[in-house]
C-alpha cells in the first residue's frame, strides 16, 4: 500500500488537517517535555483510577469532540446556507454528516454525561470511590481510543459515510466499500464495550456504596437517574454489541446477515439499530433530567417537588423507552396494527415526561429564584425541550410520519430535544459542579454571555429546520435548487451564521480562556 | 453484615460487590444471547438455496454428547464450590480439573460438528440462516473457550494461594459463568437442534 492510498488525499481542507494535527502533535510533545511534565501526566493522569480525575478527563475529551463535532455542524451549515453551494461535494457531505452525528451522540453527549457522573455520584452518596476503579479507568481508554480511532477516519483510510444510523443495504460492502464504515463498526464496538462496563459500574455503586442511612426514596435525584440510565445501559447496550458484530461480519468476512440476496435481512439491522438507539437517546437525556431537577431545586431555594413522582416518572420512561423503537421506521412496510402500537407506546412517552415538565415548573412556583448561570440553562431548557417533545408527539403520529419522516423537520426535532436536553443540562452541570472540580467558581459574567448567545443562535439555527421541513426539505440533501423555495428559509439561517459559529466557539474557547482567567480571579 | 455463617467469598464487601456486579454483567449477557436468538429466528428460514436447518446438516447423536458433556461440567462445577465451601482445596482442584475437561470435550465436539457443516456446504457465508447459525453457536463456544483459558489461570492462583477470600470469590463468579454458559446452551438445544429436527 502506498502512501497516497494510506491518507486521505485531494481534498484542500483535509490536506490542512492533516498538516494541523501533526504539527499539534508535534507541539504538544514539545510542551509537555519542555515542561518536563511527562512523568506528572503518565502517572497523575494516564494511570489514575481516581473517579474525580476520570471523570475530569471524560469531560476535556468530551469538549474536544463537540469542538469537532460542532466544525463538522458548521461545514454543514455553510454548504446548505444557499442553494448550488460548492464548499462541499456530495460524497464530503455525507461523510460529515456521519462523523457529526455519531461524535455528538457518542463521543460527546456520552463522554460528558458520564464525566459529570463519574465526578458527582461517589460525592452525592458518600462514597470513597466507585465500586470498580479500575475498571473505570478502562471504561474511559477504552471510549478515549475509540474516539481517536473515529477521529483519525479522515484523514487515514476515508470517513464513514451511510449516515450515523449507517442503515443496510447502503451500509454494506456492496454500496459503501472501502474503510470507512469499518471504522464505525470496530470503534463504536471498542466504546460500547467501555459503556457497558461503566453502566456496571454505576449499577453496583449505587446499590451497594450509598452512605449508611441513605436509603433508596432519600438518594439524591440525579443519583436516582444516574441509576436508572445504568440500568438501560446494561439493558441496551449488548443489543449493539451484536447489531455491530453482524455488521463487521458482512463487511469483513462476506457473511450475509443484511443483504438480501443471499437471504440476510437489513430490516434485522434497523431493528437492531433502534432497539438500541431509542433506549440510547434517553441514555443520555435521563441523566441531564437529573441535573436539571438539581439545579432547580437548589437556584429556587425550595425542595424538588414531587420527588418521588419524578423517581417513578423517570422509571416509566425507561421502561418504556424499550418499548418504541419502531417509531424509527413507521413508514418501512409494517402494518397497520404495528405502526399503531408503537404509536401509542410512543405517545405515552409523554405522559412521564409531561409530569417532570410539571414537577419543575411547581417547584420554582414561588421559588426564590436566584437567576444563576446554571439555572439559567435550567430555566432555558423547559420551553426549548418543551419545544423538541412536543414535535416529537407529532411525528409519533404513524400516519402523519409519512409527511415529516426523514425531512428537516424531523432534524429540527431531534436537535431540539439534545441540545436542550444535553447540551444546556451539561453547562448547567458544569457551571454547578466545577468549584467540586477544580476549587473556585466560573465567571458569571462571562457564564451569561455564553448562555445568551448559545440560546439564542440554537433557536436562530434549528427553528427554521421546522419549517423547511415541512416545505419539503428532505434531510441528508448536500444541496438543493433555488426554485425550490427553500432557499429563503435556509437563508436566514445562514444570515445567522456568525451567530451559529459564535456560540460555538464561545462555549469551547469559554473553558480554555475562563481557565486563567478565574484563576486569577481566585487569587485576588 | 457478615456473620460466622456467610460463605468465605461473600466476607468482604469488595467480593460482595463484585459478585453482584457479575450478576449484573450476566444480565448483559443474557440481552446479548437473546439478541442472538432473535437474530436466528429471522434467519432461519432464509436459506438462500444453501442447506437449511434440521435434518440437512445437523447430527442429533452429536448433539447430545456435546449436551451431555456440558450439562455434566456444570454439575462438577457445582461439586467444586461445595468443595470450596468445606476448605477442600484438594476437592476444589480435581472437580475444576474436572469440568475444564469435560468443557475442552465439548469444544472439541463443536469444533467437528463446524467441520461437518462446513463439509455440508453450510459455511458462515452461504445464507442468512448460516450466517445466524454460526455466530450463535460461535459466540457460546467462545465463551466456553474464554471460560477454560480464565478458570485455568484462577486454579494457577487457587495452587499458589490456597482457599482465601479473593480466591474463593473469583472462583465462585467463575462458577456462575459456567453455569450461565450451561443455561444458554439448553436454549441452543431446545430452540436450534431440537426445533430445527422437528419443524
Ligand atoms: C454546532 C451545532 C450543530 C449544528 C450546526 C448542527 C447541524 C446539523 C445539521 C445541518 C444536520 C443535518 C444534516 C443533514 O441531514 O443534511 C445535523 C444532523 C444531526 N445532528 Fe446536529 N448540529 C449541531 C449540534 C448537534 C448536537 C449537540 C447533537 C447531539 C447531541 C447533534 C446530533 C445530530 C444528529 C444525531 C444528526 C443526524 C445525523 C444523521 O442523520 O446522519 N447535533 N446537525
Ligand atoms: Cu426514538
Amino acid at each position: 500500500m502506498s502512501l497516497d492510498e494510506f491518507f486521505v488525499t485531494g481534498d484542500p481542507m483535509i490536506l490542512a488537517s492533516q498538516i494541523a494535527i501533526a504539527l499539534t502533535m508535534v507541539g504538544l510533545v514539545a510542551l509537555i517535555t519542555y515542561l518536563k511534565r511527562w512523568k506528572w501526566l503518565w502517572s497523575e493522569w494516564f494511570t489514575t483510577v481516581d473517579h474525580k480525575k476520570i471523570g475530569i478527563m471524560y469531560i476535556l475529551a468530551g469538549v474536544l469532540m463537540f469542538f469537532r463535532g460542532g466544525v463538522d455542524g458548521l461545514l454543514m451549515k455553510a454548504q446548505t446556507s444557499r442553494p448550488e453551494m460548492g464548499i462541499l461535494d456530495a460524497q464530503h457531505y455525507d461523510e460529515i454528516f456521519t462523523t457529526h452525528g455519531v461524535i455528538m451522540i457518542l463521543f460527546m453527549a456520552m463522554p460528558l454525561l458520564i464525566g459529570i457522573m463519574n465526578v458527582v455520584i461517589p460525592l452525592q452518596i458518600g462514597a470513597r470511590d466507585v465500586a470498580f476503579p479500575k475498571l473505570n479507568a478502562l471504561s474511559f481508554w477504552l471510549f478515549f481510543v475509540a474516539a481517536m480511532l473515529f477521529n483519525i477516519s479522515f484523514v487515514i483510510g476515508g470517513s464513514p459515510d451511510a449516515g450515523w444510523t449507517s442503515y443496510f443495504p447502503l451500509a454494506g460492502k456492496e454500496f459503501t466499500p472501502g474503510v470507512g464504515n469499518n471504522y464505525y463498526a470496530i470503534s463504536l464496538q471498542i466504546a460500547g464495550i467501555g459503556t457497558l462496563a461503566t453502566g456496571i459500574n454505576f449499577v453496583v455503586t449505587i446499590i451497594k456504596m450509598r452512605a449508611p442511612g441513605m436509603s433508596w426514596m432519600k438518594m439524591p435525584i440525579f443519583t436516582w437517574t444516574t441509576f436508572i440510565t445504568s440500568i438501560i445501559i446494561v439493558a441496551a447496550f449488548p443489543i449493539f454489541t451484536v447489531a455491530l458484530l453482524y455488521m463487521s461480519l458482512d463487511r469483513l468476512f462476506g457473511t450475509h446477515f443484511f443483504t438480501v440476496a443471499a437471504g440476510g435481512d437489513p430490516m434485522l439491522w434497523l431493528n437492531l439499530f433502534w432497539l438500541w438507539g431509542h433506549p440510547e437517546v434517553y441514555i443520555v437525556v435521563l441523566p441531564a433530567f437529573g441535573m436539571f431537577s438539581e439545579v432547580i431545586a437548589t437556584f429556587a431555594r425550595k425542595n424538588l417537588y414531587g420527588y418521588k413522582s419524578m423517581v417513578y416518572a423517570v422509571a416509566g420512561i425507561a421502561f418504556l423507552s424499550m418499548l418504541v423503537w419502531v417509531h424509527h421506521f413507521f413508514t418501512m412496510g409494517n402494518s397497520a396494527a404495528v405502526n399503531s402500537i408503537f404509536s401509542l407506546t410512543t405517545m405515552m412517552i409523554a405522559i412521564p415526561t409531561g409530569v417532570k415538565i410539571f414537577n419543575w415548573l411547581f417547584t420554582l412556583r414561588k421559588g426564590r429564584i436566584e437567576f444563576s448561570t446554571s439555572m439559567l440553562w435550567a430555566l432555558a431548557f423547559i420551553p426549548c425541550f418543551t419545544i423538541g417533545g412536543v414535535t416529537g408527539v407529532m411525528l409519533a403520529m404513524a400516519a402523519a410520519d409519512y409527511q415529516y419522516h426523514n425531512t428537516m423537520f424531523l432534524v429540527a426535532h431531534f436537535h431540539y430535544v439534545l441540545i436542550p436536553g444535553v447540551v444546556f443540562a451539561v453547562f448547567a452541570g458544569l457551571y454547578y459542579w466545577w468549584p467540586k472540580m477544580f476549587g473556585f467558581k466560573l465567571n458569571e459574567k462571562i457564564g451569561k454571555w455564553h448562555f445568551w448567545l448559545f440560546v439564542i443562535g440554537f433557536n436562530l439555527t434549528f427553528m427554521p429546520m421546522f419549517f423547511v421541513g415541512l416545505d419539503g426539505m428532505s434531510r441528508r440533501m448536500y444541496t438543493y435548487a433555488e426554485s425550490t423555495g427553500w432557499g429563503c428559509m435556509v437563508r436566514l439561517l445562514s444570515s445567522w451564521f456568525l451567530n451559529n459559529g459564535s456560540w460555538f466557539r464561545c462555549t469551547c474557547l469559554q473553558y480554555l480562556l475562563e481557565f486563567p482567567l478565574c484563576v486569577t480571579e481566585s487569587r485576588k | 453484615m457478615t456473620s460466622h455463617t456467610t460463605p468465605l467469598e461473600y466476607k468482604s464487601h469488595q467480593s460482595q460487590m463484585n459478585i453482584l456486579g457479575f450478576w449484573v454483567f450476566l444480565g448483559a449477557e443474557i440481552v446479548l444471547f437473546a439478541t442472538l436468538f432473535a437474530s436466528y429466528f429471522v434467519l432461519e428460514h432464509n436459506t438462500a438455496g444453501g442447506p437449511g436447518g434440521g435434518a440437512d446438516i445437523f447430527v442429533l447423536k452429536d448433539v447430545l454428547i456435546e449436551t451431555f458433556l456440558l450439562l455434566t461440567s456444570s454439575f462438577t462445577s457445582g461439586l467444586a464450590i461445595h468443595a470450596m465451601r468445606n476448605h477442600d482445596k484438594k476437592g476444589l482442584l480435581l472437580w475444576m480439573i474436572a469440568t475444564l475437561l469435560l468443557g475442552a470435550g465439548f469444544l472439541f465436539m463443536e469444533i467437528n460438528e463446524f467441520l461437518h457443516f462446513i463439509h455440508e456446504g453450510a459455511t458462515i457465508q452461504t445464507s442468512g440462516f448460516t450466517a445466524g447459525l454460526f455466530t450463535l453457536l460461535g459466540t457460546h463456544g467462545a465463551h466456553v473457550t474464554f471460560g477454560i483459558i480464565w478458570i485455568s489461570l484462577l486454579l494457577v492462583q487457587l495452587v499458589r494461594r490456597g482457599i482465601t477470600e479473593k480466591t474463593s470469590s473469583k472462583l465462585f463468579i467463575a462458577s456462575l459463568y459456567w453455569h450461565f454458559l450451561d443455561v444458554v446452551w439448553i436454549f441452543i438445544f431446545t430452540f436450534v437442534y431440537l426445533k430445527g429436527m422437528v419443524m
